[in-house]
């Protein structure tokens, strides 16, 4: 069996646009010599795969990669070079066959937050062309297990709590049944409660139906309680790629309790703070 | 057979920004009703320029009725499919949106639809009020000539509205903006409330490439003077030859401006 998800020297480069101070008339005419854009390797040719069923976090900082990489196997990027397939289907070549398999949830709950999650939930289902009965028995199934009070369902979406929405953009991307669920920060701003509830759904769904997720994150509790194996992403390329345990012990030989913070740590010299920016700053 | 259930299958999900959108404006009905009294009240008040002292100049009013109903109703349209991707975006949802298993052309299918009959609902709307108050004598009138331009209007205008939509897909704000402007262009030469020969010699020279221009004659022609299919063929021409050349190209341009997007990493929420 294929590979659920194979990238291999994957890259992608953006070009911004630099910032030009004030200064001094000199410095100004200096500041016109240097190109306007500068490049920044947002995914720095990596190689990796996810096999089916597994759990693949990716560590890192704001501004690291893991969001790029996320839009890139969702085909909303293309990449500059290299190639990604997920289950044999290539994400440029092959972009409807791999829609078809995917879904995907974002660190904001990106919806029409005048709509209800009814509403929404109906929106995907006939963009997906789901089976009306079919989807709304589906649809709560996956509300119920998720927590969600069927009377909030038909209130409008920016009513709700962000946890709430949290939920709902979790049941609407398993509303489709993907192969492979995509989690870019699913958790961020989310109370413990909801933060727990919604690391349960995730366990709880790919023990019923096999799915392979791949999860971006800077919740280094998160990684270890959800993933098989994390790779840790700094500046656009893996610095590491290892089981939880297998991280740890690269950092601790000796066989010491250490903790994946440790381990981030020690492997790119910077801390997370809660809202995954590194405490030295040093986010592109 | 197959063929016949895939494109149900599309319209389904076309179906989905129609009932989306449908969907909003319910949840917002009292701005709806707010820009809805608006519309009627706009009109009614270019149409009284029509209208001398005396009470005659019926058909001086119901040539500015026609430019105003007719422009309410190309312009949503316009608005609608231009918009649609900028709306997307404002609203975060542009990524889910374009990473559904869903052709490209069936969710434009579907952006079409809903603008077509949601500027329909409303120019029904307007044109009910207007007629009402002003007692407008349509006797004399050709409506299925009328109904013709409306439809052919509608394909032109489509395809400018696609093209106008891929503008926030190179440049997220300025793309908004453009299309704003061009929308702007179009009302100010295409003999709207005017005829088009009180222009500048050369915004007459502009006023030949707004498929508005072609609209708003013919659907004069055909409701002021009862003019025939036959007596405003040229201008049905113009208007069908428009709208089949600009909707494959606007789809196409669509199509492409999508991949510079997906190549810069434009496609996305804050753009």
């Amino acid at each position: 069996m294929s590979s659920a998800l194979e990238c291999h020297n994957a890259r992608k480069v953006f070009y911004v646009k630099r910032e030009r101070k004030n200064g001094s008339i000199l410095s100004r005419l200096f500041a016109r010599l240097i190109p306007k854009y500068k490049m920044v390797e947002a995914v720095d040719r990596l190689t990796f795969h996810v096999e089916p069923g597994e759990i693949f976090g990716i560590l890192g900082p704001n501004g690291s990669g893991k969001s790029t990489l996320i839009r890139l196997i969702s085909t909303l990027l293309l990449p500059d070079e290299g190639c990604i397939t997920v289950f044999g289907h290539d994400v440029v070549k092959e972009r409807f066959q791999v829609r078809k398999l995917i879904n995907r949830v974002s660190v904001d709950a990106a919806f029409f937050k005048g709509l209800s999650a009814m509403e929404n939930l109906s929106y995907t289902a006939r963009l997906y062309d789901l089976d009306k009965g079919a989807w709304q028995d589906t649809a709560a199934d996956i509300l119920e297990r998720l927590g969600l009070k069927t009377d909030k369902l038909h209130e409008p979406l920016e009513d709700l709590s962000r946890g709430m929405q949290q939920k709902i953009a979790v049941a609407r991307a398993l509303l489709t049944r993907p192969l492979l669920l995509l989690l870019d920060e699913p958790t961020t701003g989310l109370d413990p409660v909801s933060k727990k509830e919604v690391q349960d759904f995730v366990l709880e769904e790919r023990a019923l139906r096999g799915t392979t997720v791949v999860l971006t994150t800077h919740d280094m509790q998160e990684a270890d309680r959800l993933c098989d194996r994390i790779a840790i992403i700094d500046y656009g390329r893996f610095v590491a790629m290892d089981t939880p345990g297998g991280l740890k012990s690269q950092v601790s030989p000796n066989g010491e309790d250490v903790t994946l913070e440790e381990v981030f740590f020690a492997l790119t010299g910077k801390r997370l703070k809660d809202n995954g920016k590194p405490e030295n700053g040093d986010v592109r | 057979m197959v063929l016949v259930l895939e494109i149900n299958k599309e319209l389904r999900r076309s179906y989905a920004l129609v009932e989306r959108n449908f969907n909003l404006i319910k949840r917002y009905l009292g701005w709806e009703v707010v820009f809805m009294v608006y519309t009627v009240v706009n009109t009614l008040t270019i149409a009284f320029i029509g209208l001398s002292p005396d009470g005659s100049g019926q058909d001086k009013v119901l040539y500015l009725v026609v430019g105003a109903l007719l422009w309410g109703f190309l312009s949503v349209l316009f608005h609608e499919v231009a918009e649609s991707v900028q709306w997307e975006r404002w609203e975060g949802t542009i990524e889910y949106s374009f990473m559904a298993p869903m052709r490209r052309l069936t969710y434009l299918g579907g952006v079409c639809l809903f603008a077509a009959a949601y500027g329909a609902i409303r120019t029904v709307i307007v044109m009910f009020a207007v007629v009402g108050i002003f007692n407008l004598d349509l006797s004399s009138a050709n409506l299925l000539s009328g109904l013709i331009v409306l439809l052919l209007s509608s394909l032109s205008f489509i395809g400018v509205g696609l093209m106008a939509a891929t503008l926030p897909l190179m440049s997220a704000e300025k793309g908004s903006q453009a299309a704003h402007i061009l929308e702007a262009a179009i009302l100010l030469v295409s003999g709207v409330y005017y005829d088009v020969s009180v222009l500048p010699a050369w915004m007459q020279n502009l006023s030949l490439i707004s498929p508005a221009t072609y609209t708003l004659r013919a659907a004069r022609a055909a409701l002021l003077r009862g003019a025939s299919l036959h007596d405003i063929r040229s201008e049905l021409l113009i208007l069908l030859a428009t709208g089949v050349i600009l909707i494959p190209l606007g789809l196409l341009v669509f199509n492409r401006a999508e991949l510079y997007a997906m190549r810069t990493g434009k496609l996305k929420r804050s753009g």
